[in-house]
């Protein structure tokens, strides 16, 4: 016989593990995260001084700081986004505006979304073998390819996403104006879906800001200070990597704070991006 | 849906109609660009990975030996070692993740929806090599002394237990390497699934606790048949990702090659050979099985990929 009052016992004991799991779940992802920026902070803090942006990489026990590194991987992340920009807007306009449900569409959407989750250090790899190897020399150029590679798919993935919401009825509007295809993408669909398309610009920045494994062998590092991108560069992903793995406590010390640094632009990126992307449209 | 370029067909043309070939050519151009990039990558895999095919045939992918002295180069030992990182990552991440969002969508209240979801958003930001560098300075030396000292000294002599947990107490290894990556592919498997659960309609849900069911019955037996199809596709994603992860697993998994021989041993994977070794790599045997090493995990994770777009992309058809 079944009670009309309360669950049977075994079901409330159920319920009651379930929930405290769910809830214990969401703790540890928290309290990871915690745990990571508590320690990206306190060690980073101390190795944080204006030696960090005024001098560059130290040889081993010499005063010496990041300034190279941060130069190098703002310019290669910049060069990286231009391209990167342009490429990933036009093709994901393609497929929103052009291809829709085309046969070739449905292969680029596929083939984008591939390239989009493909590991980073593939790029790495395909970037040294097209125009490292064959120009024989690392060159901050060839990390610029490798981070636009990365950075295109996911710009054009959001690009077709927010111009697919936008609305018909605005095409048709546009269009009935006299206005040829061309000017009512440029001038009316793209303007409406501004927002967005900086949105998925913004992530895609973040995306290749802290990117490591596809400098390896492009980009190479340099321990100088050097603005020309047609030789090996320094960059901070890569300085982290070598750094952290050394033996000394003051290129650790550079370590952490270089890596603070990434981590600081690379949340503060994604944040801005998300308020970006919530903040109701005016119209 | 009716298309600006079907819309643009009309009688006469419109003043500056002659630009919209050349702007319909650049679009397409920009996408048929983004398809040769991804049929240059592996053809170029192809090509700079066929010499150790040729030299090695068949016992690249048998054999684990690694050995840059000799030049005699097997996958093995890597290739079971990405997959048994990845594995173990899915393992601990999916039921986390699977908890994370269902309090996110069922249980949350809603003044800390907000900050809870950028929280884990943010650890999703995070980069790859701060994972790697927390995971060798913070976690493994905590891991080594809590978890892996006990485990060791309780084991008892000649079990399997024992044979699967031998190893060097320094925290580094194929098990650490594999809660790295769980925490790491955590946030984007909860970040899915919560999609998904938010795509069940409301009647739905509310019908079953109508009839007197608890949140878990909910779960169990209206939610989760419901995403199903979705939620394996969101696990295949968080798979792929685990499997070519790079940099935070060069850091803590000890990078040893051959077959690794317990949960504590150290070992490599994939990703983290190529990353260890191509820039210094000697020889154009070692480059050669770098780079045939690459194609093998665009293999394994295109594949894993494929399938959780099929699946997913049929989930949100439904």
């Amino acid at each position: 016989m079944i009670h009309a009052g309360s669950p049977r016992l075994s079901r409330r004991i159920g319920e009651a593990a379930f929930l405290a799991f769910c809830w214990a779940a969401t703790g540890l992802a928290i309290v990871a995260l915690a745990a990571i920026l508590w320690s990206l902070v306190s060690q980073g803090v101390a190795g944080l001084d204006a030696n960090v942006f005024t001098k560059s990489t130290p040889a081993p026990g010499s005063e010496g700081g990041l300034a190279n590194a941060i130069v190098g991987s703002l310019m290669m992340c910049v060069v990286a986004m231009v391209g990167a920009v342009i490429v990933g807007v036009l093709a994901g306009t393609w497929l929103s505006e052009y291809a829709r449900d085309s046969r070739y569409g449905k292969v680029v959407r596929f083939l984008n979304d591939v390239l989009l989750s493909a590991p980073s250090i593939l790029v790495g790899l395909f970037v040294y073998e097209i125009f490292v190897a064959p120009l024989k020399g690392f060159s901050g150029l060839a990390g610029s390819v490798a981070l636009g590679l990365i950075a295109a798919p996911v710009i054009t993935r959001t690009t077709e996403d927010v111009l697919r919401l936008q609305p018909v009825s605005l095409r048709e509007a546009s269009v009935a104006l006299g206005a040829p295809v061309w000017r009512t993408i440029l001038a009316v669909i793209w303007k409406s879906a501004q927002g967005g398309m900086l949105t998925g610009a913004l992530l895609a920045f973040a995306r290749i800001s802290g990117e490591t494994a596809p400098l390896l062998f492009t980009a190479l590092n340099n321990q100088f200070f050097s603005l020309d991108l047609t030789k090996p560069t320094a960059n901070l992903p890569v300085v982290i990597f070598n750094y952290a793995l050394s033996a000394y406590d003051d290129w650790r010390r550079l370590a952490w704070a270089g890596a603070l640094l990434i981590a600081a632009t690379v949340l503060t990126v994604t944040v801005a991006a998300r308020m970006l992307a919530r903040e109701p449209r005016r119209s | 849906m009716t298309t600006v370029a079907e819309a643009g067909g009309a009688p006469r043309a419109a003043r500056g109609a002659a630009l919209d070939r050349l702007f319909e050519a650049l679009c397409f151009g920009a996408a048929t660009l983004l398809l040769t990039a991804l049929g240059g990558l592996v053809v170029s895999l192809a090509i700079g990975g066929w010499p150790a095919f040729e030299r090695f045939g068949l016992s690249f992918f048998t054999s684990a030996t690694w050995d840059p002295v000799q030049e005699i180069y097997g996958a093995a030992g890597a290739v079971t070692g990405t997959l048994v990182t990845a594995t173990l990552a899915l393992l601990f991440a999916l039921p986390l993740a699977f908890g994370i969002a269902i309090f996110l969508v069922e249980l949350c209240p809603p003044m800390l929806r907000r900050p809870i979801g950028t929280a884990v958003e943010l650890l999703a930001g995070i980069p790859s090599i701060v994972y790697g560098m927390w995971g060798l300075f913070v976690f493994a030396p905590w891991f080594a002394k809590h978890v892996q000292m006990p485990i060791m000294m309780s084991a008892k002599p000649g079990t399997l237990w024992e044979t699967i947990t031998t190893g060097v107490p320094n925290g580094a290894g194929i098990l650490s390497a594999s809660i790295i990556l769980a925490i790491m592919i955590l946030p984007f498997i909860a970040a899915t699934m919560r999609e998904l659960l938010l795509t069940i309609p409301a009647q739905v849900r509310e019908s079953a606790y109508g009839l007197g069911s608890t949140t878990f019955e909910v779960i169990r037996n209206v939610s989760i048949p419901y995403v199903r199809t979705g939620a394996i596709g969101a696990v295949m994603l968080g798979l792929g990702r685990a499997l070519g992860e790079t940099m935070a697993v060069t850091f803590i998994i000890g990078n040893a090659h051959g077959f690794p021989t317990s949960i504590f041993a150290s070992g490599s994977t994939i990703a983290s050979t190529i990353a260890n070794e191509f820039a210094e790599a000697t020889g154009e045997a070692h480059t050669s099985s770098l780079i045939a090493l690459g194609l093998v995990l665009f293999l394994i994770t295109f594949a894993v990929l494929a399938l959780a777009r099929l699946l997913i992309g049929r989930q949100a058809h439904a």
